[in-house]
């Protein structure tokens, strides 16, 4: 199997759809590389796959090898800067429109899901970290099939689940975690996204989905709660448009200033805002993000939990 | 093999009637399986050499008999309006109730919800009814009414835990999504609301082959104005296109934030693209409005009250009676008819 040059499979996980899976995969993956871990991503929503815009790769194709397929390289290791590599593996890149819709019943996407935990040539990953569609159905349960059956004992480090703070989506993600118990997939933890919104303007922080939902879920059942993750417009606009984010003075995350980190390079990146992507690194134009301090802290939590 | 990690029955007791559905079989479907269901089954090229091949060939065909049932069942039913969107999380089931609560304000209209979505299903909790059941008569399952004219049905009223997982896989969801509509006691509806799970699948096909016959006036997208979002929603406009589902309009969701104490402006899911007013002009479909992100819309949902009687004044509430009276255009009825004037 492909994943045996792999040393830990992390699961991102949610029974609610929209509540950030693909964001929070997309962060962990930037983090845990720019901590210099070699990093995988395999995106296994089929009919809905959001990694190759995230990572600003809708173009690239997967190379056909002899014994599998390649996965799309996002950066490379530069063992000057200390930055691990980054490779992902979508269905979006195999398909031919960006708009063609994948009309699937479950057999063919169970086929689909097999195919990447068994074709893909990872090689040497130190992290794998797999998206999912939202849902405990086909792809959830051949993922969890497929995994228990060929995966060394340990390797499958676990699961982190994403929910949004307000009630209506912890009921889904609820599920989602007796999902993983009745499949026996450990719980590495819980992050709550979308946890309150800063307003650009006046600094006032309004919690647009509530707030506190996620971390009272990971109480009741027992599990780590990694931290809460507010909406920060500067992210999307990164993952959007490339372009590198800029604070207002005096934002403070964490009790760093995050407008002090980019002051010189303000100008600068308020033109290429308003143009197009830069050619920097996503990696690194995502450590002058406010989210990396958060992200940076949820990764070495979650390395330091699964050793 | 691993053994399978579906559930064999975990609603057994409450699905008490068998399916017609796919035949027993004594092997898993291959990768290039025609569908145990098809016309092809135990005949296509694939076939050759599968187990399953004479129980496949010798398994009955042609149209599914329970369709003509379905339709006599609907028959009451005016308007069938599906509420679907590639992408999850963008507000399809809060659109779905608040569409339903502004359609039942209106005392003279009767308004079903159902709920499509098996692994996720969030109305009940949005309408408030999320601990009621099902009753079972002889005639059929009683939807669960939430007012004199607003009724839903939802898996979750099956669920003997509020947050029990359904681990079901594709045909089991089919399954249900048939009962729903075989079996359960609409009666006279002005209009029938199906709230979908995001993708383009099994529920979604099961939804549209099930009520082909009966008629369906049309769908119904929710986007939110992000191009992440954009992308899959235009895989489901696709999904209609080749499903010859009429696009009865695209709605945009969480347009906007404006600071309650500043009141400035934010554009939190900025559209880099256009949004969802350039993707309605691309793909020539009406655009029926913008409605802004109120963290009241996200309380209302989660005490199952009703935003539009809550806050008839907001800003959100006043762009969602434009959405709605948008939509009773696209579906040829008069705007008054279904959301009386302010």
């Amino acid at each position: 199997m492909s994943l045996s040059k792999v040393k830990h499979v992390i699961l991102v996980l949610s029974g609610k759809g929209g509540v950030g899976k693909s964001s929070v995969t997309t962060q962990l993956a930037l983090s845990l590389s720019l901590a210099g871990h070699s990093v995988g991503v395999l995106d296994v929503d089929l009919t809905g796959p959001s990694m190759p815009r995230m990572f600003n790769i809708e173009e690239a194709k997967v190379t056909q090898a002899p014994g599998g397929w390649l996965p799309v390289t996002v950066h490379e290791a530069n063992a000057e800067t200390g930055v691990g590599e980054l490779r992902c593996m979508s269905l979006g890149f195999l398909l031919k429109g960006r708009g063609d819709a994948v009309v699937w019943r479950g057999p063919k996407k169970t086929a689909m899901v097999r195919q990447f935990l068994t074709d893909v040539l990872w090689g040497d990953l130190d992290y794998l970290l797999i998206d999912t569609p939202p849902g405990t159905s086909d792809e959830h349960i051949s993922l969890a099939e497929t995994l228990l059956k060929d995966a060394r004992p340990g390797q499958v480090a676990g699961a982190v689940v994403v929910t949004t703070p307000q009630a209506v989506a912890t009921a889904d993600v609820r599920k989602e975690l007796n999902f993983c118990s009745k499949t026996g997939i450990p719980i590495v933890g819980v992050i709550e996204n979308m946890s309150g919104f800063v307003c650009p303007n006046c600094a006032e922080c309004t919690n647009i989905f509530s707030k506190g939902g996620g971390e009272v879920m990971a109480q009741e059942f027992s599990a780590r709660f990694l931290g809460a993750v507010p909406i920060d417009p500067q992210f999307v606009m990164l993952v959007e448009s490339g372009a590198k984010p800029v604070y207002p003075a005096g934002t403070m995350v964490n009790g760093k200033d995050m407008s002090g980190a980019n002051a010189s390079t303000e100008q600068a990146a308020q033109t290429t805002a308003t143009t197009s992507r830069d050619s920097a690194l996503l990696a690194d134009k995502y450590r002058g993000c406010s989210l990396e301090p958060i992200f940076n802290q949820i990764t070495r939590d979650i390395v330091t939990a699964i050793g | 093999m691993a053994p399978s990690l579906e559930e064999p029955e975990p609603v057994a007791d409450v699905i008490e009637n068998p399916l017609k559905s796919k035949p027993e079989l004594v092997a898993p479907e291959p990768e290039h399986c025609p569908g145990p269901e098809s016309e092809q089954a135990g005949k296509a090229d694939n076939c050759a050499g599968c187990p399953n091949q004479a129980i496949c060939a010798s398994a009955p065909k042609g149209p599914d008999p329970d369709i003509p049932l379905i339709s006599a069942r609907l028959s009451g039913i005016k308007h069938k309006i599906l509420v679907l969107s590639g992408k999850g999380g963008v507000g399809k089931s809060t659109f779905t109730t608040m569409l339903g609560h502004a359609f039942a304000m209106r005392e003279e209209n009767n308004v079903g919800i159902m709920d499509t979505d098996i692994c996720g299903p969030s109305i009940p909790k949005m309408m408030g009814v999320e601990a009621e059941t099902i009753h079972v008569s002889g005639t059929g399952w009683s939807p669960v009414w939430v007012t004199d004219n607003l009724g839903v049905m939802s898996i979750q009223f099956m669920l003997p835990n509020r947050d029990d997982a359904v681990i079901w896989r594709g045909p089991k969801k089919n399954g249900l999504i048939k009962q729903f509509l075989k079996d359960v006691e609409w009666g006279d509806l002005d209009f029938l609301l199906v709230d979908t799970p995001p993708g383009t699948s099994d529920e979604h096909l099961s939804v549209n082959s099930f009520l082909k016959e009966s008629g369906i006036d049309g769908a119904v997208m929710v986007t939110t104005p992000q191009e992440v979002a954009l992308l899959d929603v235009r895989k489901e406009i696709d999904f209609c296109r080749k499903a010859g589902i009429k696009v009865l309009g695209l709605v945009e969701n969480m347009s906007g934030f404006v600071c309650p104490k500043c009141t400035h402006n934010s554009q939190i899911f900025k559209a880099t693209t256009g949004g969802g007013a350039a993707l309605a002009k691309e793909m020539g479909i009406p655009f029926l409005g913008e409605v802004p992100l109120d963290p009241r819309i996200g309380r209302s949902c989660d005490y199952g009250e009703s935003f539009f009687e809550a806050f008839p004044d907001s800003p959100a509430c006043t762009a969602l009676k434009g959405v709605v009276r948008g939509l009773a255009e696209q579906i040829g009825i008069d705007a008054k008819l279904v959301l009386p004037d302010d």
